[in-house]
């Protein structure tokens, strides 16, 4: 497979009131073309800036640095209009809140069909034709009513299915999709994702799914980095990071959430404790404070990003079940 | 399902709430009437926790709100601790009020950002004359340290310094400052990250154990319930599904709603991600309800008799009720 998108050693800071506040701090990944990369981590951890910055679509008060690569041209030092350019119809986004990305006062119709008659050139009559076929696609039932309506008519599953159905209708080559289900009900949810995946397959649409829910990048992507205060902390194909896990961070999380198996009752573990200032810079592990693994030395020195073989990077001292 | 019925009533026991036949519309246009909640009865025995599961719009909300009479139901009773709310005095009900209260799904806005967290937790106090200053700040003292934040750190500060799970904390120890005997959480953990959402369910049961609180808790996550409840009651469509403890409904699930739901939560583990007894489409509109089963319209089992007759909730298991005509072996 080929490699479509590289990232290296990007960070990304903010000037704020309180000081320089490091929320991506030395990001390295990669994704082939049509592979899914799941981004996870607990709230402020990093993974919105970092897919934002990415795209390019920061706000003017950070401050980027770090190399992007897509499909074999350096695009992190063109500037933001030939960066839209260049992604054109290759990527799209979705995003948590479908309803502020739909703009309220069009109706579906048009929205669906500007992206089709703008960046492909087709005809209104074509557009108006694909965009029922891809309504059907998303499984909106009786989709010609659908393009008369206005997004406040709509559930918010019906929203994120046209949002879907927008984003996959230039047939991208890369998809961002961040927290797309986190604003939806369980049923739902689980319906938008499988959606999701069935649609990526059939066009090859490779993925970046941000979210804070390891439940839902386990179904639904080849590979995994977990962030941890914008480091990323672990790194591994899916399979081989729930099988083989080695950062107690990424343990921790796993152990926290509530599992139907569960005996009721049961107290659930947690992780004490919270993420550390993104303003300062302690020495030491940036989880030291909160692992129950800690040592010494975790204190004192920051651990660097270890390759564990399998394509398995993480960043600890004692990692879980040893070192390789 | 979508069942009415009353075969999961426990009239034996010592009972802090009855609610029967309740019914909650809203009336939002000259012809058009949102049936919100349509004739549930539900009660709650002392120390329980019921949890109400269901999909968005189901009713949940309302049920909660239509209890504290907030607004008065449509129809129906709501008799809390041998006394009947629907009918009583707005003066009466409010001498009530300390005994019964409610936490909402989202922590930060429902806290005042212009007070300190001592006034916040002050007020209610204040309010219903519990002491002078000095006892009131020690009572301060005992909620926040009951709810494991630091009072010295956290009294002068206000709520837009604070973290979602932080918040939620000080709306808990808002709810408890008046020693109430039911607390209905409406979603507490929904707007929390995973990591925070362990520490606040935890602290719920502490807090339950504590000051031995009887709690309904709202939520549309089955595996968050699971953790807390002792009895589920899972809605569709304002009416009740299925009710059963915990265990009970998730081995041995008898409604194809309930199926979905479980189906739908997501598993943390590659190997068995792949989601199975899905649903498709999303529940129809509460201003034109199906006839019947209220789930007929997406349900696999489906059949006429589904369209023609509202099923019972009946007792198929001890302490398992379910309302539908073709249940699950
Ligand atoms: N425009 C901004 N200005 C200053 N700080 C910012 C800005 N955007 C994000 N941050 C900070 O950067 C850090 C990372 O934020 P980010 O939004 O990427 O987190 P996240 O992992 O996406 O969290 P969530 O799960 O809550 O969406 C946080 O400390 C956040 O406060
Ligand atoms: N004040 C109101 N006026 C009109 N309709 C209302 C009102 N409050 C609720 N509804 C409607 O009643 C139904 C039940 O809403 P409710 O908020 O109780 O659902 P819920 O189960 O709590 O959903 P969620 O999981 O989204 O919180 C919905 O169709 C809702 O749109
Ligand atoms: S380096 Fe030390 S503190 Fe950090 S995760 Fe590993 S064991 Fe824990
Ligand atoms: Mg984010
Ligand atoms: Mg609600």
């Amino acid at each position: 497979m080929s490699i479509l998108l590289q990232i290296e050693d990007m960070s990304v800071s903010f000037a704020t009131p309180r000081g320089n506040l490091k929320a991506v701090r030395g990001v390295t990944i990669d994704l082939e073309a049509g592979e899914s990369l799941g981004v996870v981590g607990e709230s402020g951890s990093g993974k919105t800036v970092l897919s934002r910055a990415t795209m390019g679509l920061l706000p003017g008060s950070a401050i980027r640095t770090g190399t992007i690569t897509y499909k074999g041209q350096v695009i992190s030092d063109l500037p933001a209009n030939e960066v839209r350019d260049l992604w054109g119809t290759g990527m799209a986004m979705i995003f948590q809140d479908p309803m502020t990305a739909l703009n309220p006062v069009r109706r579906i119709g048009s929205q669906v069909t500007e992206s089709l008659t703008v960046r492909l050139g087709m005809s209104k009559k074509d557009a108006k034709l694909k965009a029922i076929e891809l309504l059907k696609r998303v499984r909106i039932p009786d989709p010609e009513a659908m393009l008369r309506k206005f997004p406040y008519q709509l559930s918010g599953g019906m929203r994120q299915r046209i949002m879907i159905a927008i984003a996959v209708s230039c047939n991208p080559e890369l998809l961002f999709a961040d927290e797309p289900t986190t604003a939806l009900d369980v049923t739902v949810q689980a319906q938008v994702l499988e959606l999701l995946t069935e649609l990526r397959k059939e066009f090859n649409t490779a993925m970046i799914l941000v979210t804070h829910d390891l439940g839902v990048v386990a179904g639904h992507t080849d590979k995994i980095a977990v962030m941890y205060a914008g480091d990323v902390v672990e790194y591994a194909p899916t399979r081989q990071l729930f099988n083989n896990m080695k950062m107690p961070y990424t343990e921790a999380l796993l152990k926290s959430i509530p599992r139907l198996e569960t005996p009721t009752g049961s107290r659930l573990p947690v992780i004490e404790g919270r993420l550390p200032d993104p303003t300062k810079d302690e020495p030491g592990c940036p989880f030291a404070s909160r692992c129950p693994y800690v040592q010494d030395k975790c204190r004192a020195e920051k651990p660097p990003l270890t390759d564990g073989g399998n394509k398995h990077f993480y960043r600890c001292w004692f990692p879980i079940g040893g070192a390789k | 399902m979508a069942g009415s019925g009353k075969a999961h009533m426990r009239p034996e026991g010592d009972r802090v709430l009855v609610v029967e036949d309740l019914t909650v519309e809203f009336k939002i246009a000259k012809d058009k009437v949102v049936k919100a909640v349509s004739g549930v009865s539900f009660d709650l025995i002392r120390g329980e926790t019921l949890a109400v599961v269901g999909e968005s719009g189901c009713g949940k909300s309302t049920l909660g709100k239509a209890i504290l009479q907030l607004p008065k139901p449509t129809s129906g009773s709501v008799n809390f601790l041998s006394e009947e709310l629907t009918t009583m005095s707005k003066h009466d009900l409010r001498e009530r009020r300390p005994s019964m209260q409610m936490i909402f799904q989202d922590p930060v806005s429902s806290l005042d950002p212009r007070l300190p967290v001592s006034e916040v937790l002050a007020e209610p106090l204040k309010v219903w004359n519990k002491g002078n200053q000095v006892e009131i700040d020690a009572k301060i003292d005992e909620l926040l340290n009951a709810v494991n934040l630091d009072p010295k750190v956290v009294r002068d500060r206000r709520s837009y310094e604070f973290s979602g799970g932080q918040c939620q904390r000080i709306s808990i120890a808002r709810s408890l400052a008046l020693d109430p005997t039911m607390i209905i959480c409406d979603e507490p953990v929904s707007a929390l990250d995973v990591s925070v959402q362990a520490q606040i369910l935890n602290l719920l049961q502490d807090m339950k154990d504590r000051y031995g609180l009887t709690l309904i808790f709202i939520s549309h996550d089955l595996a968050v319930v699971k953790a807390v409840s002792t009895r589920v009651m899972v809605m569709y469509l304002g009416k009740v599904c299925e009710v059963a403890p915990p265990d009970e409904l998730y081995l041995n699930t008898k409604h194809h709603y309930t199926k979905a739901l479980v189906g739908s939560v997501p598993i943390p583990d590659p190997d068995r991600a792949v989601t199975k007894g899905l649903i498709m489409g999303e529940p129809p509109s509460p201003m034109n309800p199906p006839s019947g089963c209220r789930f007929r319209t997406r349900c696999p089992a489906a059949t006429e008799l589904c369209a023609n007759e509202e099923p019972q909730l009946r007792e198929v298991s001890l302490g398992h009720f379910v309302a539908c005509h073709h249940p699950i072996d």
